[in-house]
């Protein structure tokens, strides 16, 4: 299920990266090599916006940062030689990480890891390709509300994030600092700056503790 | 796009990755209280930028309405796959009927 989401947020990942004078080739690469939705989307949306290619990596790779923790969160399943440890990192994601924190037994949560891993990469990869060629035939890929897909997967992405407090105060800086600052600065850099917002988020979660 | 770019940002990603896998818990828990609360922070502000957003100016059209509607499908507990289609297919209508 959770693989069939990013098969078909896939397909609209690969018009916009069509859209954004992307080739085939790098726009697989992408999907390969970066290998994180987020940041790839975040990236072809900037450079289709007409933004700066620095602004837009550097915000891709705020939100890959993320993934940094994952490490620790999975570190039971990712046992192993140097070489296991180093192909499984590339797999780390919002997805396995979810998918593998969710089994109790740890042999379940090693197969849970690289069976949703693997479904992932090749959907999103076999998505990325169809999008690609799609965004090639369409003369409007407006007309297929294409453009709404990837919004809609991260509000349903946000949603386990805004369980808490500070999470919801968080997200609603965050969203109201993007609001001010898209007509403010230049193309990509209102994601960059929300990222302030976990200050006020933190102090929320800090003053909760406090109680 | 440059393959330079790709480079980079390939590079990057996985540097965050490995990083993670390598650091073990150590590292994660000084930075738990800020990675905790980044994916609420950089999610809405994608979500918004991507609704509303064409290049630096805010336009508010068919896709709102569709994200909207989509987002509704969530809060509904529906699949990812039904709210991203419920987007599309309403946004795709709105524009259609407009």
């Amino acid at each position: 299920m959770l693989a069939a989401a990013c098969g078909l947020i896939g397909l609209p990942y690969g018009v916009l990266a069509d859209s954004a004078g992307l080739t085939m080739a790098q726009a697989v690469a992408l999907s390969v090599f970066t290998f994180a939705g987020s940041s790839q989307f975040a990236y072809v949306s900037v450079i289709s916006g007409g933004g700066n290619p620095a602004a837009a990596v550097g915000g891709a790779l705020l939100l890959a940062a993320r993934n940094a923790l994952y490490g620790p969160v999975v570190s039971p399943v990712l046992r192993g030689g140097a070489f296991r440890r180093a192909v499984a990192a590339q797999f780390l994601t919002d997805e396995t990480t979810a998918m593998a924190s969710a089994q109790d037994d740890p042999t379940d949560a090693r197969d849970a890891f690289w069976f949703t891993g693997l479904a992932i990469m090749s959907l999103w990869v076999a998505g990325t390709v169809a999008g690609v060629l799609l965004g090639g035939i369409l003369d409007d890929p407006g007309a297929w509300g294409l453009d709404a897909a990837f919004p809609a997967a991260f509000v349903a992405l946000l949603v386990p994030h805004v369980a808490t407090r500070a999470g919801r105060v968080t997200a609603l800086i965050g969203a109201a600092i993007a609001l001010v600052a898209i007509p403010a600065t230049p193309v990509g850099v209102p994601i960059l700056l929300a990222a302030l917002a976990v200050g006020p988020g933190m102090a929320v979660a800090a003053r909760r503790r406090s109680l | 796009m440059s393959w330079t770019a790709l480079v980079v940002l390939s590079a990057g990603a996985y540097a965050f990755k490995l990083a993670g896998v390598v650091a073990g818990e150590r590292f994660a828990d000084r930075l738990a209280p800020v990675t905790a609360l980044l994916p609420a922070a950089l999610f809405s502000a994608l979500v918004v930028t991507m609704a509303v957003a064409d290049g630096p100016s805010l336009v508010v059209d068919a896709r709102l309405i569709g994200v909207a509607a989509g987002a509704l499908a969530v809060v509904r507990r529906a699949p990812m796959v039904v709210a991203i289609m419920v987007a599309m297919a309403v946004t795709a209508l709105v524009r259609l009927v407009a």
